[in-house]
C-alpha cells in the first residue's frame, strides 16, 4: 500500500481536478459522478443514529478507528450531496484524529462549492464536516478502541 | 370602472426591476412565487418615498409627518378591506405575516372560546403555520385536534370532513389553496357545514389571496389570513381579518403601546378594534408600501392575471406529463397556478441545484407540510409557481433545463 497522502495533498488534487472544468455544468457532472461511484453505506448504518439532519436530503456518516486512523463511510439520498459526501470522505478518511480536527478544508472555497451551492441549511455540507470532525476527536480520545463499531 | 388595458406581459415585466438580473450567468426565471412574489417598482418606490419624506410614528403624534404617515398607513387598511371585501375597516388587523395572524387568532380566540374536550378541525394539507399554533392552544386548553383526511390526489375527503363535525367542534381551520400542491379546496361547503354546527372557521389565504377573487362576506368565513409579500407587497406585512363581533369578544394578543385606552397599575382598559390587536409601533413603511402592490393587482384585474397564469399552468402541466418518469402530485383541474412533481431518479434537491445553475428558481422539499408529504409517501417535491409576470418563454427555458438536468442525474 502506498504512503497515505496528507489532507492538504488530497485537497490539492481535488482542486486540480476541478480546475480542468470550465463550466459549472461540468463540475456538477463530476460531483454527480463521484456521488454515483461512492459505495453505498450498509443499510444497517442508515439509521437515525448516523444521520445528519439537513432540511431537504438525508446524510448518513459512519466512522471507525483502525490503527489510530479514522475511516469514514457515508451516503445521501440526493446524488449531488452524495458527491459532496464522497469528496469530504476522500479528503478526511484514513487520517489521524488530530489532522482531521485541524483540517481547514480550504478546497471547499477553492473549488467554489460554498459560493455556488446555495448557502442554506439544505445542503448540510457544514453540518456534515462538523459532525465528522467531532466524531474524529471523540474517536481520537479513545483510540485505538473501536467505539463506533456497531451493530 | 378602471380603464381596460390589454394584458401585455412584457409591459408588466418592465415594472419589476429584479426580473432584469442574471443568475449564474443566465436570465433569471423566477418560479418560486408561492414562496414570495417579486415587487413592482411602485412598491419599492413607496418604501423609499416614505423614509425620504414622511417617516414618523403613527396614531399619536400631533405633527405633520405623523399625520401623513398615519393617513398613508390607514389608507392601506382601507385598501385591504376592499381587496377582501370586508364589511368594516376595523376588521383588518396588521401583523407581520400569515404565521403571526394565525398565532394571534389561535391564541386570542382560543383563550376566549376553547374549553377542555373541544375539538379543532384541520386538514392533512395544512402548512405547519396552520398546525402548530392550534397544537399550542389545544394543549393549553385541553382541546383536541381532528384531521380531515385526503385522497391520493391531494383533495380533501369531504365525507371525512362531515363525519368529523360534531357538537364538540369549535373551530375549523383550513387552507384555501394548498401551498405544496396548489389545489383549491371547497371552503364554501366547509364554512357552511361548520356554521351549522356553531363552529368558527379560519381560512388560510396565504396562497389564494393573490390569485382568487376574495370576498370574505360572501365566503362568510370568520377569519381570513394572508401575507403581504405573496401579493407583490413587502415582507413583514400580514393580515388577520376577523368578523367584528368575534374580534371584539377576543382578548388582546400582545400588550403594550397602541393597544390601550387607559393604563394604571390597578387596571388597564384596552383600545378599540383594530388597535387592540396592534401593540407597539407597527411595520409602518411596509404596510404603506403594501397599498401599491394591491393597486398593481387591481389595475390588471385578478381575472386577467388568472387567465394568463392558467395558460402557463396548462402548458407546463401538459409538457411535464410527457417527460418520462415525471409524476405530477395533485394533478386536478381546480388549482392556483402551482405544479408540484416528483421525477424518478432525481432527488428534488439535486434538481434545485441544477435548475439554479440555469438561472431558474423553484422550490423543492416538503414545503413546510410534512404531514402531507408523509401521507403521500414522498420526501418532497419540486414546485413551480407562477405570477403575473411569468412567460411561456420561461416555461420553455424551464423544460429545456429540466430535461437536461434529468439526463445528468439519471
Amino acid at each position: 500500500m502506498s504512503e497515505q497522502k496528507t489532507i492538504q495533498e488530497i485537497e490539492q488534487s481535488l482542486v486540480d481536478d476541478f480546475s480542468l472544468f470550465e463550466t459549472w455544468e461540468e463540475k456538477y457532472e463530476y460531483i454527480i459522478d463521484l456521488g454515483k461511484k461512492l459505495s453505498p453505506l450498509d443499510a444497517a448504518f442508515k439509521i437515525d443514529e448516523y444521520k445528519i439532519k439537513g432540511c431537504q436530503s438525508s446524510v448518513w456518516i459512519h466512522s471507525q478507528v483502525k490503527d489510530g486512523k479514522v475511516y469514514f463511510e457515508g451516503d445521501s439520498d440526493a446524488v449531488i450531496v452524495r458527491g459532496l459526501v464522497a469528496m469530504v470522505i476522500l479528503v478526511l478518511s484514513g487520517q489521524t484524529p488530530k489532522a482531521i480536527a485541524e483540517a481547514p478544508l480550504s478546497f471547499i472555497d477553492a473549488i467554489g462549492l460554498r459560493s455556488h451551492l446555495a448557502q442554506t441549511r439544505s445542503n448540510g455540507l457544514s453540518a456534515m464536516i462538523k459532525q465528522m470532525k467531532l466524531e474524529a476527536s471523540i474517536l481520537g480520545g479513545q483510540s485505538p478502541v473501536n467505539i463506533n463499531e456497531q451493530p | 370602472m378602471p380603464k381596460f388595458v390589454p394584458y401585455d406581459v412584457q409591459v408588466i415585466r418592465q415594472r419589476f426591476p429584479i426580473l432584469n438580473r442574471k443568475v449564474k450567468g443566465k436570465d433569471l426565471v423566477y418560479f418560486d412565487n408561492a414562496a414570495t412574489a417579486q415587487k413592482p417598482i411602485e412598491v419599492i418606490e413607496a418604501l423609499s418615498h416614505y423614509y425620504s419624506t414622511y417617516n414618523a410614528n403613527i396614531h399619536r403624534g400631533l405633527h405633520t409627518l405623523a399625520d401623513e404617515a398615519t393617513a398613508a398607513f390607514e389608507e392601506t387598511r382601507n385598501a385591504v378591506k376592499e381587496f377582501i371585501g370586508a364589511a368594516h375597516v376595523e376588521e383588518i388587523i396588521f401583523t407581520k405575516g400569515t404565521t403571526e395572524s394565525i398565532n394571534l387568532i389561535a391564541s386570542s380566540w382560543g383563550e376566549a372560546f376553547l374549553s377542555k374536550g373541544d375539538e379543532i378541525i384541520l386538514s392533512s394539507l395544512e402548512h405547519h403555520a396552520n398546525i402548530v399554533p392550534w397544537q399550542m392552544i389545544a394543549e393549553k386548553k385541553g382541546a383536541v385536534i381532528k384531521v380531515i383526511p385526503m385522497n391520493d390526489e391531494g383533495q380533501m375527503d369531504m365525507n371525512g370532513f362531515h363525519a368529523l363535525l360534531s357538537e364538540k367542534t369549535k373551530m375549523v381551520a383550513v387552507v384555501h389553496a394548498s401551498n405544496a400542491l396548489g389545489i383549491i379546496h371547497p371552503v364554501e361547503e366547509i364554512i357552511r357545514a361548520a356554521h351549522e354546527r356553531g363552529a368558527a372557521v379560519l381560512i388560510d389565504g396565504a396562497q389564494s389571496s393573490v390569485h382568487l377573487d376574495i370576498d370574505v362576506r360572501e365566503m362568510d368565513c370568520d377569519f381570513y389570513v394572508f401575507s403581504g409579500h405573496k401579493v407583490y407587497g413587502p415582507t413583514g406585512t400580514g393580515i388577520a381579518y376577523g368578523k367584528k363581533q368575534i374580534l371584539e369578544s377576543m382578548p388582546p394578543f400582545l400588550g403594550g403601546g397602541e393597544m390601550i385606552k387607559e393604563v394604571s397599575f390597578e387596571k388597564t382598559t384596552y383600545n378599540d378594534l383594530p388597535f387592540k390587536f396592534e401593540a407597539g409601533t407597527p411595520n409602518i413603511a411596509d404596510v404603506i408600501a403594501l397599498r401599491p402592490a394591491l393597486e398593481f393587482i387591481n389595475q390588471l384585474g385578478k381575472f386577467a392575471i388568472r387567465e394568463h397564469e392558467n395558460a402557463l399552468l396548462i402548458e407546463i402541466t401538459a409538457r411535464l406529463q410527457q417527460v418520462e418518469g415525471v409524476r405530477i402530485i395533485g394533478a386536478v383541474d381546480h388549482k392556483v397556478p402551482v405544479v408540484s412533481f416528483v421525477a424518478d431518479g432525481a432527488h428534488p434537491q439535486d434538481l434545485a441545484y441544477l435548475l439554479d445553475n440555469n438561472g431558474i428558481a423553484v422550490r423543492t422539499g416538503h414545503h413546510c407540510a410534512q404531514p402531507l408529504m408523509k401521507r403521500l409517501g414522498i420526501v418532497g417535491t419540486t414546485r413551480v409557481s407562477f405570477a403575473a409576470y411569468n412567460t411561456l418563454q420561461e416555461v420553455d427555458a424551464f423544460m429545456v433545463a429540466l430535461e437536461k438536468s434529468l439526463k445528468m442525474l439519471r
